[in-house]
């Protein structure tokens, strides 16, 4: 049997690794895949606090997770096309008219 | 044997099994395709393949042959890694669905240890076999992509647009099916629909009660038909459209795994409706003393068959013809012998019946492909979720309506 | 001791944590794309190991076949390029990265520590029945709610994607 506290180190690797990628990569379509992987590891955590406690309430808001995660991806993803049609570049660098 | 097989289930029972449900499925593959060109020939009056062997019998066979000793071109600045495995994701995840499907029913036992009639028997066989068409849109939108250029790309981005929005219809479609049954459980699927209403109708999924899922049959199998992209949906990918679609730029042995891919997922298709609306493995006579004749249908089929094709083998065209049609009507007659032996015959019932099922409703996909003209693009999403999807909430609807007010 | 499932374990988080690096190191969005894809059905693969199985039907079917289905269609449509190299600093990178990895061996640690209290994982599946009585039972008032509000980003992602006509 797996110990649940390798699950949750591995969550919290991923989690880290998603905060470096969306902290170090310039195209921001690969910001907000970065936003996504670190959805999934809180999921990752929540389902084995879920299993090692013996409650379902950890799945239960898996599931609504994965719905917000759902919604906040269509709507960022029309903002970006709006980015790009407006500014015409995808690079988070170039989208500062608003910095001094 | 037996303490051998109890200590290394997965060796002795597992692997055989797998091996020879991947070796049949392929198989089927390739003759499914002669099957289509037959069957299409024939509803437009003409013959299909008739020379490459008796009765184009080694079509399939000359074909993979073709395609292996093809040249295989990669075009100019195409995404190596993409073009790569735009195919092999295709072929792979539609085989892998044949992993879910009961053949008959449970009770099986190699060498002493009990297994499930087919390679496994999940508890959410249903959901695994939606997750696995979901994800076969990346091999279409992938392979329309990485090919740089026009015309793949908005073949794959059209084909992919087309998947996605069938998908849910085709999902909602057997929610009805779930709600009656009450579990995801293919197996468990199948067996709910044993019984027969006054005697002699079968109690499928189709006729079933409290709500005949005729409705919800009708939907599934027109998205389902969109889904693998099959005529009359086929826009993406047919020869007067788009050339050749997402498949374009694709030629030899790629080009034969998006072609497997496709077929396989027709199978997978038929496998689905048979088990959800038709029975599954289940006889449509009812297994009373009173019939138990039926259980010789199988033999008699095959022995019928064998004699038949003897007889019209030793008149063949071709010396060729009259020395394998008659050997090939020898081995029908002797498999339909074995089946008629009593140690064999409860065995073969089950998935003699599934296969039967299957088989008429891959030619009803083969016939629709040969009748019906294609739709316009925006005729096709239009019918997809205006229509498809609006009628498949309402049948979720009324499905339980009529399990709530039939409970007590 | 590697049984069976450990073994599935250490197959599927190196394909998890190989799948995320790869997100940061590719160059094209479409293959970072592709990487995401891996980890999500990798962590389909661990929910599986852990007895949810419904779970990991709906991350497959719902993230990794629809969601990441659209990021693949914008990344198409927008026709996103590579990234243009740009060198980090020296001293990110000799002293930046092997601190950061540093420190993550360290959070690693010391979360396994902090929660080996919990024992392992037990075996048995979940069943899809007890899981829906919950959500329509007592969390039936946040589903609808998440139902509005996939309709509110439907309507928001049409209206703003939508091209406007010139007059």
């Amino acid at each position: 049997m797996v110990p649940t506290s390798y699950f949750l180190v591995l969550s919290a690797v991923l989690f880290g690794l998603g905060v470096v990628a969306f902290i170090f990569k310039r195209n921001i379509l690969t910001v907000f895949m970065s936003i996504e992987l670190m959805l999934n590891a809180v999921n990752l955590a929540f389902v084995s606090f879920s299993r090692a406690l013996g409650q379902l309430q950890g799945q239960v808001f898996v599931f609504f997770v994965i719905v917000v995660a759902a919604a906040e991806a269509a709507v960022g993803l029309a903002i970006i096309i709006l980015i790009h049609r407006n500014r015409g570049t995808l690079d988070v660098e170039n989208v500062d008219s608003l910095k001094d | 044997m037996n303490e051998f097989a109890s200590q290394h289930p997965l060796l002795v029972v597992v692997l055989p099994k797998v091996v020879i449900l991947l070796f049949v499925l392929l198989t089927a593959l390739a003759y499914l395709t002669w099957f289509e060109r037959k069957v299409v020939a024939h509803i437009q009056s003409r013959w299909g393949p008739y020379r490459v062997g008796p009765h184009g019998l080694l079509q399939p066979l000359a074909d993979g042959v073709k395609f292996l000793f093809k040249e295989d071109i990669t075009p100019a600045g195409a995404d190596k890694f993409a073009y790569f495995l735009a195919p092999f994701l295709a072929m792979s995840l539609a085989i892998t669905s044949i992993a879910v499907i009961p053949f008959g029913p449970t009770g099986l036992t190699i060498f002493g240890q009990a297994t499930p009639t087919g390679i496994s028997d999940l508890n959410i066989g249903l959901l695994i076999l939606f997750a696995i068409t979901s994800m076969g849109v990346y091999g279409v939108a992938l392979a329309g992509w990485s090919s740089n250029s026009k015309y793949p790309l908005l073949g794959g981005l059209r084909s992919s647009a087309q998947m996605i929005s069938y998908e849910l219809a085709m999902t909602m479609s057997v929610v009805g099916v779930i709600l009656m049954t009450g579990t995801l459980n293919l197996s468990e699927i199948v067996t709910s629909q044993q019984g027969f209403h006054w005697g002699f109708v079968p109690r499928w999924n189709l006729i079933g009660s409290p709500m005949p899922q005729l409705l919800g049959f009708c939907l599934f199998f027109t998205a389902a038909v969109a889904e693998t992209n099959r005529a009359p949906f086929d826009l993406a990918e047919a020869e007067s459209e788009l050339v050749a679609g997402f498949h374009t730029e694709y030629s030899s042995f790629k080009f034969a795994m998006f072609f497997m891919a496709e077929y396989a997922s027709m199978i997978t298709v038929s496998f689905l409706a048979t088990i959800l609306f038709f029975g599954g493995w289940l006889s449509p006579f009812p297994q009373t003393p009173l019939f138990a004749w039926t259980h010789y249908i199988p033999a008699a089929a095959f022995a019928l068959a064998g004699i038949a094709l003897i007889a019209h083998g030793v008149r063949y065209i071709t010396i060729f013809g009259r020395i394998v049609l008659p050997v090939l009507g020898l081995a029908l007659f002797g498999l339909g012998v074995l089946f008629g032996l009593p140690a064999v015959i409860a065995f073969v019932q089950g998935p003699f019946w599934f296969l039967l099922k299957v088989a008429i409703f891959l030619f009803i996909y083969v016939w629709v492909r040969g009748t019906l003209p294609r739709f316009r693009y925006d005729q096709l999403m239009n019918f997809g979720w205006k229509l498809l999807l609006p009628l498949s909430i309402l049948n979720v609807v009324i499905t339980s309506l009529a399990i709530a007010m039939a409970q007590p | 001791m590697i049984t069976p499932q450990m073994a599935v374990f250490l197959v599927l988080a190196a394909a998890t944590v190989a799948g995320a690096v790869s997100l940061i190191l590719q160059r094209h969005p479409i293959h970072s794309a592709l990487s995401l894809i891996v980890v999500m059905v990798a962590l389909a693969g661990l929910y599986l190991l852990q007895g949810a199985e419904f779970v990991a039907a709906v991350q497959v079917i719902v993230y990794a076949g629809a969601i990441m289905v659209v990021f693949i269609f914008v990344i198409m449509l927008l026709n996103a390029g590579e990234e243009e190299r740009t060198n980090i600093s020296r001293l990110a990178r000799f002293v930046g990265v092997p601190l950061g990895i540093v420190f993550l061996f360290e959070v690693a640690y010391w979360i396994g520590r902090a929660t080996a209290h919990l024992g392992t994982t037990p075996p048995e599946m979940v069943s899809t029945r007890e899981l829906s009585s919950l959500l329509f039972r007592e969390y039936v008032f946040p589903f609808e709610l998440t139902s509005f509000l996939i309709l509110i980003a439907l309507l928001g992602a049409l209206v703003l994607a939508r091209r406007e006509d010139s007059d």
